[in-house]
């Protein structure tokens, strides 16, 4: 197990690096030249000159790119080339709250009603319930955003005229429920379907037969029992949810015209904006990297049967 | 664990193993909304690459004194705010979707994914090495970042070059007709799709590889070739077509999602990504709702289909993880 840890933490900053690297050697590939775009077409060549000397533009990549990391580290990720004057870190300290408040009330719209609808259709397997309980799910997830979207504004805002249908006005405005709806519906789908399988594998376990047969209620059976074996596997998905927090979601984000995350990397990608759009990739696969890092490093906790590096113990 | 199996239950299961292909297949074809919903996949694929054929009118012909009328009989999904034929532009934005998902399927996943995954699991050491870290890179990106950076930046240069290249040859219908956004959305999204297929193809691999009709093949001197298509390839095979079939709504998705951002299928070139994209505003919805919809429900029906269909294929193939 110390040798898996081990090799996982040695691993992950090479994966870092490599992730990286291939994200600034493609935005040095991409088209524009920073210079040019600073100065303006028509600028004197032997001006352009100095300054790419100046900025070390000129240099091999690898040295521009420890350069680039170094100060990345340090949460300066360079200006933009859009906005003129203004930081990528603070552009993106803007627009990341946003998205992460969004992608919160999804998360909890999905696990709010994921969960408990699952749990529900496991305990109640093969009658009705739980059979229309799976097909709204298997509906609900094959159900793409290009649909949900354009049918909730059209029933919400356009039909019951209820629900306001473009703009951000923080956690606890009206304006954040069809997005979140939208964002949250396959999630409850997803939640529902993983809580529905882990508590039917966990129902039909020895050892709830046994502490059923050792008479303790069904409340306690259910919880101890049942419930905290069942939502191991949702712990994984929900810390892929976390690391994707931060991140915009770029459909949702236009249809209902949200300053996320989402927003700024479509805007910054047609505006050839390349450090707001590098300083978003590399945080993100940091982000995601980490995440996946950690979902891994919790695991044998929260389920010592999981030896780390073995896959699991048959039983 | 294999030594204790009785003769019989050797004789009974290599029996089966030939046909183990046809046994899930009659399976499949038992189940009627699967069957129903291939029918629909098949329908919309077959409209998409015949789609110069099967429409009446050209995706680019305008009227401009048809604009942005609902259905009609000349018309069924109503003509858009140029007046072009709706219908005509569906079926044209199904055949890019056809062409992206059959392209990456095979590129990505069938090709790079199953012979890496061979040549991983089989051969192993340092090749394994090299194959499975480099997926595991690829693997830690989120994806549609890496797509979006890769198709911003990488896309002007290749123009430049097919420019440069049409220039120097007089061929002039390389870029109008598309295919440079065909060729590298297609190669970004296999640049993500074969890792999975690699390593489900490698972990067969392994597990046939230490059987005992692979030792034996060796025994009697089979080349490595004979051995990975004779004994290894029919026991991957029938994953591989699980994991093709859940997979495919993914591509679909993954095109639908660039074009609509604005990274994918260019424009003249119809792809239901754009047309949603174009459409999209709350104005539209509330004028022409079927600007809208058509493109939306059309898509809306194929991704339920493929995963329907994914879902039956999976039942279809391991009967026992139901």
């Amino acid at each position: 197990m110390g040798i898996y840890i081990a090799r996982r933490l040695l691993w992950t900053p090479f994966l870092l690096f490599m992730v990286s690297f291939i994200t600034f050697a493609l935005g040095q590939f991409g088209p524009g030249d920073p210079v040019e775009l600073l100065l303006g077409q028509y600028s004197d060549p032997d001006v352009v000159e100095r300054i790419r000397k100046q900025r070390g533009l000129d240099d091999p990549i690898f040295i521009q790119y420890a350069r680039y990391m170094g100060k990345a580290v340090r949460g300066d990720f360079g200006e933009s080339f859009k906005y003129r004057g203004r930081t990528v870190a603070e552009l993106l300290l803007k627009k990341i709250p946003v998205s992460a408040q969004l992608n919160l009330a999804a998360l909890i719209i999905s696990v709010g009603l994921g969960i408990p609808i699952g749990l529900f259709s496991a305990l109640k397997q093969g009658t009705p319930w739980d059979t229309s309980a799976v097909a709204a799910t298997l509906l609900a997830q094959s159900m793409p955003v290009f649909l949900t979207a354009p049918v909730l504004l059209i029933v919400f805002a356009l039909w019951l005229d209820i629900l306001p249908t473009h703009g951000w006005g923080g956690f606890f405005d009206a304006r954040i429920i069809m997005p979140a709806l939208v964002l949250g519906i396959p999630g409850v789908a997803i939640v529902t379907r993983l809580t529905r399988a882990s508590t039917l594998d966990v129902v039909h376990q020895d050892y709830v037969r046994t502490a059923r047969a050792k008479g303790l209620s069904e409340f306690s059976v259910r919880n101890r029992h049942i419930l905290r074996n069942a939502l191991i596997p949702i712990v994984t998905t929900l810390g892929f949810s976390l690391a994707g927090l931060a991140g915009g979601s770029f459909i949702v984000e236009i249809f209902f015209g949200i300053p996320g995350v989402g927003l700024l990397a479509i805007e910054s990608l047609f505006a050839r904006d390349y450090p707001v759009i590098m300083a978003g990739v590399i945080i993100g696969t940091t982000l995601f990297v980490l995440a996946n890092l950690i979902v891994d490093l919790i695991y044998p906790v929260l389920d010592p049967r999981i030896r780390l590096g073995g896959g699991y113990v048959a039983g | 664990m294999r030594a204790e199996q009785t003769p019989a239950t050797l004789e009974s299961t290599a029996g089966q193993s030939r046909s183990y292909m046809a046994l899930s297949l009659r399976r499949l074809a038992r189940r009627k909304l699967a069957m129903f919903f291939l029918g629909i996949i098949l329908v919309m694929y077959g409209s998409g690459i015949l789609a110069t054929w099967v429409t009446p009118y050209g995706y680019n012909d305008q009227d401009l004194s048809l604009a942005k009328q609902g259905p009609t009989w000349a018309h069924p999904f109503g003509t858009d705010r140029l007046g072009r034929d709706q219908l005509t532009r569906v079926i044209f934005g199904l055949r890019t979707t056809v062409i992206i998902t059959l392209t990456s399927l095979i590129g990505g996943s069938l090709l790079l994914g199953i012979v890496l995954g061979l040549i991983s699991g089989y051969i192993g050491r340092l090749a394994d090495g090299i194959i499975m870290r480099t997926g595991e890179v690829t693997s830690a990106f989120p994806e549609i970042f890496l797509l979006l950076i890769l198709l911003a930046t990488v896309r002007p240069r290749v123009v430049t070059w097919v420019q440069n290249f049409e220039d120097a040859t007089g061929i002039d219908w390389i870029i109008r007709l598309g295919f440079v956004d065909f060729a590298l959305i297609s190669f970004a999204l296999s640049i993500f799709s074969w890792f999975g297929m690699a390593r489900l193809v490698r972990g067969q691999v392994l597990q046939v590889r230490e059987n005992q009709y692979s030792e034996a093949a060796r025994a009697v001197g089979a080349s490595t070739s004979r051995i990975l298509r004779v004994h290894v390839f029919p026991n991957v095979i029938s994953p591989v077509i699980v994991s093709v079939s859940a997979g495919l709504a993914g591509f679909a998705g993954a095109e639908l999602v660039l074009s609509f951002i604005g990274v994918g299928i260019q424009p003249p070139t119809p792809s239901l990504g754009r047309m949603i994209y174009e459409n999209s505003s709350i104005s539209v919805l509330r004028a022409e709702p079927h600007l809208l919809l058509f493109p939306v429900l059309t898509i809306s029906v194929l991704l339920f289909a493929f995963n329907l269909l994914g879902d039956a294929v999976n039942d279809a193939f391991n009967p026992r993880t139901r």
